[in-house]
């Protein structure tokens, strides 16, 4: 360097994790939930418009049966308690309860996947029929991809728990971070549902 | 011995671990593997930015091509040199590439390589995925041109507007690779915008509060952020337009309840702040040359930061003065017609604090700042006729004519390629360690501007005269003959001004004088890195005490990052206090082949929905293998990401 260093200071002290806005993880979890949120809000914002295009609505069909999609909406509600649960056994770094919650929260996923097929299997119209079918199932489409990639990558996750890596600090934060995510998922849900369930029936 | 006693966590950089043995640890610990493995598998910023650099400059290439073949197909009315379909494939390449190839993508590269230089770090945030995006942005454009070589290229504008891209009037194959190049390229912007964004608000050197980071790093920041609000709009649009294409679904089908225009609200929702996505850093790099050349900080910092986030937000309320012609309620004329004036006053505040900045000073005319100046004279030309078409009577009138082509090229190429070549010249000796040539970088300069103006400021009166864009002839005795052939004849110039450019980048890289540190006297921190810079950027990291770092007397430094393992040290957002040390991701094959199975789903999945079944399969085993922890536990050893 042509200009003259002199030492400030010393790095070594510093940990080497944290959570929440201190880690990385953190802020690209937060970075994509911007970006699929927006994702979310332009999709809705295509639901207003092209209602706004028709005299009815729905156009020509019956709206979604509400059973799946009551059930589905109260059990990812629900979901947020072991969920919470596990955040904070997470950075509590008890490895133990990380371990049940995990699994527990896996199981939930499958059972909501499930029930997902159910809803898809009552929407009542098809994508084709006309573009308040296409928006439907592009908004419920949308909402499973985000169940199924948080799915999967909590599966991942938990058996990476489970062998020896599962003690790591920085893997605590992961768990976290996912579970932070998990939040995201299910609160995008709900204006999803209803625009899904609940404006078809109010209009 | 405890498990962090071992000798590869204890080994810190400091007053006794400096100097060439520092250097040789850090090189191989931030070094890559020698040969063709070693260039597949980096994750360095520096030679993925480079790499991205020379990408978008090889498309730039191929669009500039594309528009000399439609320069000389105008040259002469009712030429017959090019088909009307070619011709339409040709505009609709050119305006795609140069915007989603060269455009953004150059503008991100930049970012990439020196924004971590600029903070002081060591690496950018989340390198692998630096490294993804890199791959998903060729293959992508690959594809693209690809398509159009086989002549299925699309044919549908930039902008694709429905009906015409839809499956009734554009069937096969062309209208759908370029929506799913829009999947590409935005897949690759988003990442490396989210990269951008911790990089900047985690990683800054120590000190280097909010007030202090560099301008350019300040507009890299708002560009970020805008990919993230913007680029989802047109994935959505796109990803509705080809499921419209592929499934049968009626998002823009007007006859079963869509809308064309949803269309086009999504699109430029999107496609309005794209312009100062590009342009934004075009402004960054107006102020670090700026500022470096003028040897004082540039007028106004806080004013100069306001006026970024300022265009950054309006640029959000704009995207209807592209739709003025669709016949919208007339309240939203006069808001986006307001919109679109106002956001003028930030362009020129910015435009103002420069001129301040040369007024107090003796600025030193280095190549660069002839970019500069060339690029305050277009620019200041192309803003106003924006005002000129930001006027709802006056837009109905010029709409669809060249004044509009000349209008946007004002402000793209004059706002921000202007201040690229300008950049381009200027970190040339930090990227390679040689000066490019002073005055075949003036010819170059030359050449382009003249031939830039005579090429586009024909192009308004051309349009007065009410030639319309995108036709591939026209007829003879309408006045516009002269116009034209002055136009193609400029436009050859200039591209003659981008050959001799590249001859002396190519000359220099070989017989440049070598450049030493610093070469320009500059202030900002990746003038303190060598040049080129090593792959560990700084041997320590440096803490900031003002805006101007290298200006001030001495540089501290910090000690005690491990350097036999990647670290770096992440610092608070807005005072920038040393808070973690964060180990950095080393290189793997993993988001090359990660890069490859979504390239594969994605083309797969303009012929079959069932690519987006099948295909997710390879490309989440990829994303799997790509996390997973490669060496054994460590058992309360200091962490690393392998």
């Amino acid at each position: 360097m042509s200009i003259r260093q002199t030492f400030t200071g010393d790095l070594k002290v510093l940990p080497t994790h944290g959570f929440g806005v201190r880690s990385l993880t953190w802020w690209g979890v937060i970075a994509y939930m911007l970006i699929e949120g927006g994702g979310f809000a332009l999709a809705g914002g295509s639901y207003f418009y092209l209602m706004s295009q028709e005299t009815v609505w729905p156009p020509a069909s019956l709206p979604p049966a509400l059973l799946p999609g009551a059930l589905f909406t109260l059990i990812i509600l629900l979901s947020e308690i072991p969920n919470s649960l596990l955040k904070k056994a997470a950075e509590a770094q008890q490895r133990d309860r990380v371990l049940w919650l995990i699994v527990l929260l896996d199981l939930i996923g499958l059972v909501l996947l499930v029930i997902r097929g159910f809803e898809f299997a009552h929407i009542n119209v098809r994508w084709s029929d006309n573009a308040y079918g296409s928006i439907l199932w592009a908004l419920l489409l949308l909402h499973t991809i985000h169940i199924l990639t948080d799915w999967a990558e909590s599966l991942v996750l938990t058996v990476l728990m489970f062998t020896g890596h599962g003690q790591e600090p920085r893997r605590f934060v992961d768990v976290s971070e996912d579970a932070l995510y998990w939040r995201f998922v299910w609160i995008t849900w709900l204006p999803i549902f209803a625009l899904l369930y609940l404006v078809p029936r109010l209009v | 011995m405890t498990a962090s006693e071992h000798p590869d966590d204890t080994a810190r950089d400091g007053p006794e671990l400096d100097g060439p043995e520092l250097d040789r640890i850090l090189s191989e610990t931030w070094g890559d593997k020698a040969g063709l493995i070693g260039w597949l598998t980096t994750v360095d910023h520096k030679r993925v930015g480079k790499r991205y650099i020379v990408t978008a400059m090889t498309f730039m290439l191929l669009g500039g091509m594309l528009a000399l073949i439609m320069r000389l197909q105008l040259a002469r009315p009712e030429s017959g040199l090019i088909t009307a379909d070619r011709y339409n494939q040709i505009f609709t390449m050119h305006g795609s590439t140069m915007m989603f190839l060269f455009a953004v993508p150059v503008m991100e590269a930049f970012g990439v390589y020196l924004v971590p230089l600029m903070v002081g770090t060591r690496a950018i945030s989340f390198p692998r995925l630096n490294a993804f995006s890199y791959w998903l942005y060729v293959f992508g454009g690959i594809m693209l041109w690809v398509a159009f070589l086989r002549d299925v290229g699309p044919d549908i504008g930039w902008f694709a507007y429905t009906p015409l891209s839809g499956p009734e009037y554009s069937p096969g194959k062309r209208a759908d690779f370029w929506a799913q190049m829009i999947t590409f390229t935005e897949v690759a912007a988003l990442a490396v915008a989210v990269e951008i964004v911790a990089t900047i608000l985690k990683q800054r050197a120590p000190g280097m509060r909010l007030d202090r980071i560099p301008l350019f790093v300040w507009g890299m920041l708002v560009t970020a952020f805008m990919v993230i609000f913007s680029m989802p709009a047109v994935t959505l649009a796109s990803s509705f337009l080809l499921s419209d294409r592929l499934v049968g679904t009626q998002f823009y089908n007007a006859t079963e309840g869509g809308s064309a225009l949803l269309w086009q609200h999504l699109f430029w929702f999107f496609g309005h702040p794209e312009v100062y996505i590009i342009f934004i850093p075009g402004l960054g790099f107006v102020s670090a040359m700026v500022e470096t050349f003028c040897r004082r900080p540039v007028f106004a910092y806080p004013v100069m930061v306001a006026a970024l986030v300022t265009i950054g937000l309006l640029a959000f309320g704009l995207w209807v003065h592209h739709m003025f012609a669709t016949g919208l309620p007339r309240l939203g004329y006069a808001f986006y017609t307001a919109a679109s004036m106002a956001i003028a006053l930030p362009s020129g505040v910015q435009i103002f604090c420069w001129i301040a900045t040369m007024w107090d000073s003796r600025p030193r005319f280095e190549v660069p700042m002839w970019w500069v100046v060339g690029f305050i004279i277009t620019f200041v030309i192309g803003g106003l006729t924006g005002v000129m078409v930001a006027s709802v009577p006056l837009d109905l009138e010029l709409h669809d004519t060249y004044f509009v082509v000349a209008h946007f090229h004002y402000t793209l190429i004059g706002g921000a390629v202007f201040p690229l070549l300008g950049a381009i010249t200027y970190w040339f000796p930090k990227i390679t360690g040689r000066m490019m040539n002073d005055r075949i970088g003036k010819l170059a300069f030359v050449l382009v501007f003249a031939g830039f103006h005579l090429t586009f400021m024909t192009m308004h009166f051309t349009g007065l005269m009410g030639m319309p864009r995108r036709v591939f002839t026209y007829p003879a005795g309408l006045g516009w003959e002269t116009l034209n052939m002055t136009s193609t004849v400029g436009a050859f110039v200039m591209a003659s001004g981008v050959l001799v450019f590249l001859g002396n980048i190519v000359a220099s890289l070989r017989r440049g004088a070598i450049a030493g540190d610093n070469p320009w006297g500059a202030a900002s921190l990746e003038w303190a890195a060598t040049s080129p810079p090593r792959p560990y950027n700084f041997a320590h990291i440096p803490a900031v005490t003002s805006s101007t770092p290298l200006w001030e007397e001495s540089l501290p430094v910090f000690s005690g990052l491990r350097v036999k393992q990647r670290e770096l040290v992440l610092t608070t957002v807005v005072e920038a206090v040393p808070d973690i040390r964060d180990p950095s991701p080393t290189p793997t094959i993993w988001p090359l082949i990660a890069a490859l199975a979504t390239t594969g789903l994605f083309i797969w999945s303009i012929f079959s929905p069932w690519a987006l079944v099948w295909g997710a399969i390879p490309v989440g085993i990829a994303l799997t293998a790509w996390f997973w922890p490669k060496s054994p536990p460590r058992h309360g050893r200091e962490p690393v990401i392998e």
